[in-house]
């Protein structure tokens, strides 16, 4: 097992070991899989999809859903990266941060069937600056959102379409996910803190 | 990163590298079909110009627009400046009007330094005198990275007017930075006087033979005959600089085949730079007018997006 390569989450009081596991390798490997099916399943195929993930671990998401739709279809699906640092709402009560890459498929997203990929949705107020971000980039048939943990707490009208683990938490807990690509291996954890956490 | 912009002095190497990152994200705005960013939407940006220009200022008003801040030029020219106001009570009047930033240009050497101890809002240099440039050396050291992977051990030249070069004086100290090794070139009576001591200081070489360091170099910077700025006497001729440092044609066949050419513009064509040199295969001229859009939003993001901006 390597080392986590990932810049540490600055806002991680409590050591990354620190609280229960939620959901491991083969728990998150599962619910990707589910959301892949009902992606194509809504979708009625593959044809037109473009999978778009939030950075930063939205898009190894993205990328993992993508390969396991692409198993099942046999053909590639377009994939990006979408950064909404831009378009947060909270940008002037943050220092500044340097935004991370947008990059979309070489044909845009016009009148394509978006599906956001997000890791954890809670205050539903990244989606709300994704959808602003997308309206600028180009106009999509059809918008949707997947998401492989919703933990409640919604602060504006925003739902899911594809959840892969409904994970009801206190809004003083934490929640933290942990993948290969960005940490080293796959885990979901819950914390409890007694300070407050952005996401 | 530090409130003003007003010297390469104010970013540090790691923070010229964060803003060239997000430049490069600013940069595929510019092919976007909705050419707007959010980040400073409400925000008030003044361009306060008192001496001429036409790219820095429309490179600066573009950057705050595509960034959704309302952007205001003011020129010396038309403003109470040509009444007798004071510089002091140009900007405190402006500033009260509400504004949130002022990228500022002036022919004194020092001015926007002085200008930021007055206001409690980001100052950004855009042209002191004979003294910084920053973000044009920013600009060029984007376009060059771009260009060359890394400036990490790269050669460059820096050829032309220095005496009068904030162009120059700028980029000594972020192609440093950045880690490029730097020879300026020039006709001894434009080589800056002192040049000896700040060169070992800053360590850039000097040289006065063009055409010995052209096939040496990975990137050639030729920088403007400042005529404005002259009062006569730096050269016999124009004809006379072209020939002993002018970038023509036979010199291009000196340089390494791909050697890119830089130039902050504007031009003298045919005195400081050939059409054939201006308009080559591997001039980045317009690269670097493009360029200066991003790196002025990078800029403008990173000084006035963030709770820091908030005086």
């Amino acid at each position: 097992m390597s080392e986590p390569t990932a810049e540490p989450d600055p806002g991680l009081s409590a050591g990354p070991d620190q609280g229960r596991v939620v959901l491991d390798a083969d728990d998150i490997a599962r619910a990707l899989t589910r959301i892949s099916h009902e992606i194509l399943e809504r979708n009625k195929g593959a044809e037109d999809l473009i999978l778009l993930g939030l950075q930063t671990r939205g898009v190894p998401l993205a990328k993992r859903i993508a390969e396991k739709i692409s198993e099942v279809e046999g053909a590639a699906i377009a994939t990006g990266s979408l950064d909404v640092t831009m378009y947060r709402d909270d940008l002037r009560s943050h220092p500044t941060r340097t935004p991370h890459r947008t990059a979309l498929p070489p044909h845009g997203i016009d009148g394509k069937t978006v599906v956001l990929v997000d890791d954890v949705l809670y205050s539903g107020r990244t989606i709300r600056a994704a959808l602003d971000a997308l309206s600028d980039l180009g106009r999509p048939a059809a918008v949707r959102l997947a998401v492989l943990v919703d933990r409640g707490h919604r602060e504006l009208p925003i739902r899911a379409d594809h959840v892969g683990k409904n994970l009801p938490t206190a809004r003083a807990e934490r929640v933290r996910l942990r993948l290969v690509e960005t940490d080293g291996l796959d885990e979901v954890r819950i914390t409890d803190t007694s300070m407050g956490e952005a996401r | 990163m530090t409130r003003h912009l007003l010297s390469i002095d104010d970013v540090s190497a790691a923070e010229i590298h964060e803003l060239f990152e997000t430049a490069a994200e600013m940069h595929d705005v510019q092919r976007r079909e909705v050419k707007k960013l959010p980040a400073l939407r409400g925000r008030t940006v003044i361009n306060l110009f008192f001496e001429d220009s036409t790219r820095t200022r429309s490179s600066f008003e573009i950057a705050g627009k595509w960034l959704s801040a309302d952007v205001i030029n003011l020129s010396a020219k038309g403003s109470s400046t040509s009444k007798g106001e004071s510089l002091r009570d140009t900007v405190l009047t402006v500033t009260a009007m509400g504004i949130d930033g002022l990228v500022m240009r002036h022919s004194a050497s020092g001015a926007a330094h002085q200008v930021a101890q007055w206001l409690d809002i980001p100052v950004i240099n855009a042209g002191d005198g004979m003294h910084e440039h920053p973000t044009q050396a920013l600009l060029d050291g984007y376009t060059l990275t771009r260009r060359l992977g890394t400036l990490e051990g790269k050669h460059v030249a820096i050829v032309g007017d220095l005496t009068h070069s904030r162009v120059f004086r700028s980029n000594i100290k972020s192609l440093a930075k950045l880690g490029a090794r730097v020879t300026v070139v020039a006709p001894p009576t434009l080589m800056p006087s002192g040049v000896g001591d700040w060169s070992n200081e800053a360590g850039f070489a000097t040289c006065y033979d063009l055409d010995a360091v052209l096939p040496e170099v990975d990137a050639v910077m030729m920088l403007r005959v400042q005529k404005e700025r002259m009062s006569g006497g730096y050269f016999p001729t124009a004809r006379e600089y072209t020939v002993g440092y002018g970038l023509t044609r036979p010199r291009l066949a000196l340089l390494k085949p791909g050697t890119p050419i830089l130039h902050p513009g504007p031009m003298n064509r045919g005195l400081e730079i050939a059409a054939d040199a201006a308009d080559a295969a591997d001039s980045l001229i317009l690269d670097q007018v493009s360029a200066g859009v991003a790196v002025r939003m990078a800029v403008l993001y990173h000084l006035l997006a963030g709770e820091e901006a908030l005086a």
